[in-house]
C-alpha cells in the first residue's frame, strides 16, 4: 500500500428527485489498499459506487478515480477499473475461455496478451481441463473465483467488488479473500462491499454509510476501539441502528 | 408426531448423460414448534428440499410428510396448512401491499381480519406503505410483506427459503427476532440460510453441502462435537503467518477468521509452542490464544470428510 490517493471523493452527492441518496461524502482510498465499503441496505452504497465507476453523474461535489474526473472522464475511469458483483459477472452460456476472451476484448487487450495470460490463469485456477465448458456448469465457488480473475484480467488499477462472496461456502469464501490479498499485494486497489462482518476485519480500512452519509471511517481495530466494540459486527450494529431510512 | 419427516429424499435434474444430483438421500425430522435451520452455501440443495416439502416439486426417491400428510399424495392438505416464503420475491409486483395481503387471504378462504393478530407486529411496519405497489418496495419491506402473506392463513408450519440472503446485519437481526416471536406462538419453522452465524438462533440445525446433510444437532451440540484443539493467532503479517503455520508439523488447518486466523492443530501442540515458533520466524506483535470454535469452523471441518 502507498500513500498515493487513487480515489478521492469530496462532498460527493447524488439526489434523485427530493431524495438525497448520497449526502456529501468525502473520503480517500490509497493505492493498493483493501477498502471495505459497508452500510445497511438503502444506505446509499450502490449509488456511491455507481458514481465512482463512472456510471452515474453526481448531483454535486467532486471525485477522481485513478486520477480521472468523474464528470469529465467517465470513459477513462471505466478503462482503469474492474468490476464484479455476486448478482452478475460472467455469461453462463459462454465457456470459461470465451468469457475471458470477451471481457479482455472489451478492454482492448491484444490477442497475444489474451492468449498468454489465459493459459497462465487457467493453470493458476486449476481449470485447464474445464476451459471449454460452459460457465453454467461450474459450482458457484468456482464461478466467483473465475469472475474475480476475469475482473482483474486487464490489469486495472482498481477493482470494485459488490458483495462478491454472498452465499459462497466458508472454505471458498476464504480462498476468495486470499485472492483479494494477492491482488492487493500486486498493487491493485480493492474496493469491496459485504454483509459478512468477519470480512470487514480483513480490510485495511472500512467506511460505514448510514442514511447517505459516511458515519465512520478507519481501520477495523481503531473503529472497535473508538466504539468500545468487541467485533466489527458490534461496530456495524451500533452505527447502523441509528438509521432512519430503510430498505434498498 | 413430528411436524416434518424427510426420509431418504433424492432429487436429480437433467437427462441420462448430464445428470446433476441435487439431493443425495436426505433424512431428518422437525418436531412441532421447533425452529429448525438448514444451513449451507448456494448450490447445497436447500431450495430443492424446500420445494419438495412444500409439494411444488416431486422427489425422485424417498418420501416425506408434513403434519403427517404425504408430500406427493396429500399435497392439497399440505398446501392448506403450510406457509411458504420462496427465496426469490414472488408476490404480485403490480398489486399494492394491501391488495397482495387481501389476495392471499382470499385464496385461503379467510380474511385479513380473521388472523390479523398473527401478522400485526410485522404488518404495522409496512402499513404506512399499504397503497404502494409491491414492486416499488425496498428489499426489507418486500421481505416483511412476503412473510405476512405466508402467515395470513395461520399456517402451522412455515417454510422460509433464505429469507435473509443479501440483507444487512441489522435487518437480519430484526428478522430473526420476528421468527422467535412466531415460534412462541407455536408455529413450526423450517428456515434455510447461507449465513453460518444464524445457526445459533435455531433450536436445531442441519448442515448441508453438495446435496447431503453433514450433521444434525443443536448449535451447542455441533460446536461440542468439534474435538480438535483450536487457536486464534495474529501477528503483524497475517498472510505470511498463515503460510508459516501451515509448514509447522502438527498444524492441520490455518484460515482467516475475522481479525485472527484460526489454527486447527494436533493435540501435541499448544499455544506457547505456536507463539515461540512464530517469533522464531521473525513475526512481531504475536498473539496466540485458545478459542472456542464457531459454526463455520465446524462446517469446514465436516466439509473435509
Amino acid at each position: 500500500m502507498t500513500n498515493n490517493r487513487i480515489i478521492t471523493a469530496n462532498q460527493l452527492t447524488k439526489i434523485f428527485g427530493g431524495f438525497k441518496a448520497v449526502d456529501s461524502i468525502s473520503f480517500d482510498v490509497h493505492e493498493g489498499e483493501i477498502f471495505g465499503f459497508l452500510g445497511a441496505n438503502g444506505a446509499g452504497k450502490t449509488t456511491a459506487m455507481r458514481m465512482l465507476c463512472g456510471l452515474s453523474m453526481p448531483s454535486s461535489g467532486s471525485a477522481t478515480v485513478a486520477g480521472f474526473d468523474v464528470y469529465k472522464e467517465p470513459e477513462k475511469i471505466k478503462r482503469s477499473i474492474g468490476y464484479m458483483s455476486q448478482k452478475f459477472s460472467l455469461y453462463e452460456d459462454l465457456t470459461i475461455k470465451e468469457n475471458i476472451r470477451f471481457y479482455a476484448g472489451i478492454y482492448g487487450k491484444s490477442d497475444a496478451f489474451i492468449k498468454d495470460k489465459t493459459a497462465k490463469l487457467l493453470q493458476q485456477l486449476h481449470l485447464g481441463s474445464e476451459a471449454n465448458k460452459l460457465v453454467r456448469s461450474l459450482p458457484l465457488g468456482w464461478k466467483q473465483k473465475l469472475a474475480f480473475s476475469v475482473a482483474i484480467f486487464h490489469e486495472p488499477r482498481i477493482v470494485f467488488l459488490d458483495e462478491p462472496t454472498g452465499g459462497v461456502d466458508p472454505v471458498t469464501r476464504r480462498e476468495f479473500w486470499n485472492m483479494i490479498y494477492e491482488a492487493a499485494a500486486s498493487g491493485i486497489t480493492v474496493f469491496v462491499t459485504t454483509h459478512y462482518m468477519d470480512e470487514a476485519e480483513y480490510c485495511n480500512r472500512v467506511s460505514i454509510m448510514v442514511d447517505g452519509k459516511i458515519e465512520a471511517l478507519d481501520t477495523p481495530s481503531a473503529l472497535k476501539r473508538s466504539l468500545h466494540a468487541a467485533s466489527m459486527d458490534e461496530v456495524f450494529l451500533k452505527l447502523a441502528r441509528k438509521a432512519v431510512r430503510s430498505g434498498d | 408426531m413430528s411436524a416434518i419427516i424427510a426420509n431418504n429424499l433424492v432429487k436429480t435434474y437433467g437427462k441420462k448423460k448430464d445428470v446433476m444430483t441435487a439431493l443425495h438421500g436426505i433424512s431428518f425430522n422437525v418436531e412441532k414448534g421447533e425452529l429448525f435451520g438448514i444451513i449451507g452455501p448456494d448450490g447445497a440443495g436447500k431450495t430443492s428440499l424446500f420445494r419438495i416439502l412444500t409439494t411444488l416439486l416431486l422427489p425422485d426417491g424417498g418420501n416425506a410428510t408434513v403434519n403427517g400428510y404425504d408430500v406427493v399424495k396429500d399435497y392439497r392438505a399440505i398446501r392448506q396448512q403450510v406457509g411458504y416464503m420462496p427465496g426469490r420475491f414472488s408476490l404480485y409486483q403490480d398489486l399494492t401491499v394491501a391488495e397482495n395481503l387481501e389476495f392471499f387471504a382470499t385464496i385461503f378462504n379467510t380474511s385479513i381480519a380473521e388472523h390479523y393478530d398473527l401478522v400485526r407486529d410485522i404488518y404495522v411496519q409496512i402499513e404506512p406503505f399499504k397503497d404502494r405497489r409491491a414492486g416499488k418496495l425496498s428489499g426489507g419491506m418486500k421481505q416483511k410483506l412476503a412473510l405476512c402473506c405466508a402467515l395470513i392463513h395461520e399456517p402451522s408450519v412455515l417454510f422460509l427459503d433464505e429469507p435473509t440472503t443479501g440483507v444487512d446485519a441489522v435487518s437480519r437481526k430484526e428478522f430473526w427476532e420476528m421468527l422467535r416471536g412466531l415460534k412462541e406462538r407455536g408455529i413450526t419453522i423450517l428456515v434455510s440460510t447461507p449465513y453460518m452465524d444464524e445457526a445459533s438462533l435455531c433450536d436445531r440445525v442441519a448442515l448441508i453441502q453438495n446435496g447431503g446433510i453433514m450433521s444434525i444437532n443443536s448449535p451447542e451440540g455441533i460446536i461440542a462435537s468439534f474435538q480438535k484443539p483450536l487457536f486464534a493467532a495474529r501477528t503483524s503479517r497475517m498472510l505470511n503467518m498463515q503460510q508459516d503455520l501451515l509448514q509447522l508439523e502438527g498444524v492441520e488447518e490455518c484460515y482467516l477468521c475475522g481479525e485472527y486466523s484460526h489454527v486447527v492443530v494436533k493435540p501435541a501442540l499448544d499455544a506457547a509452542q505456536l507463539d515461540s515458533y512464530l517469533r522464531n520466524k521473525g513475526h512481531e506483535a504475536v498473539e496466540v490464544k485458545p478459542v472456542a470454535p464457531n459454526i463455520e469452523d465446524c462446517f469446514m471441518d465436516l466439509m473435509k470428510n
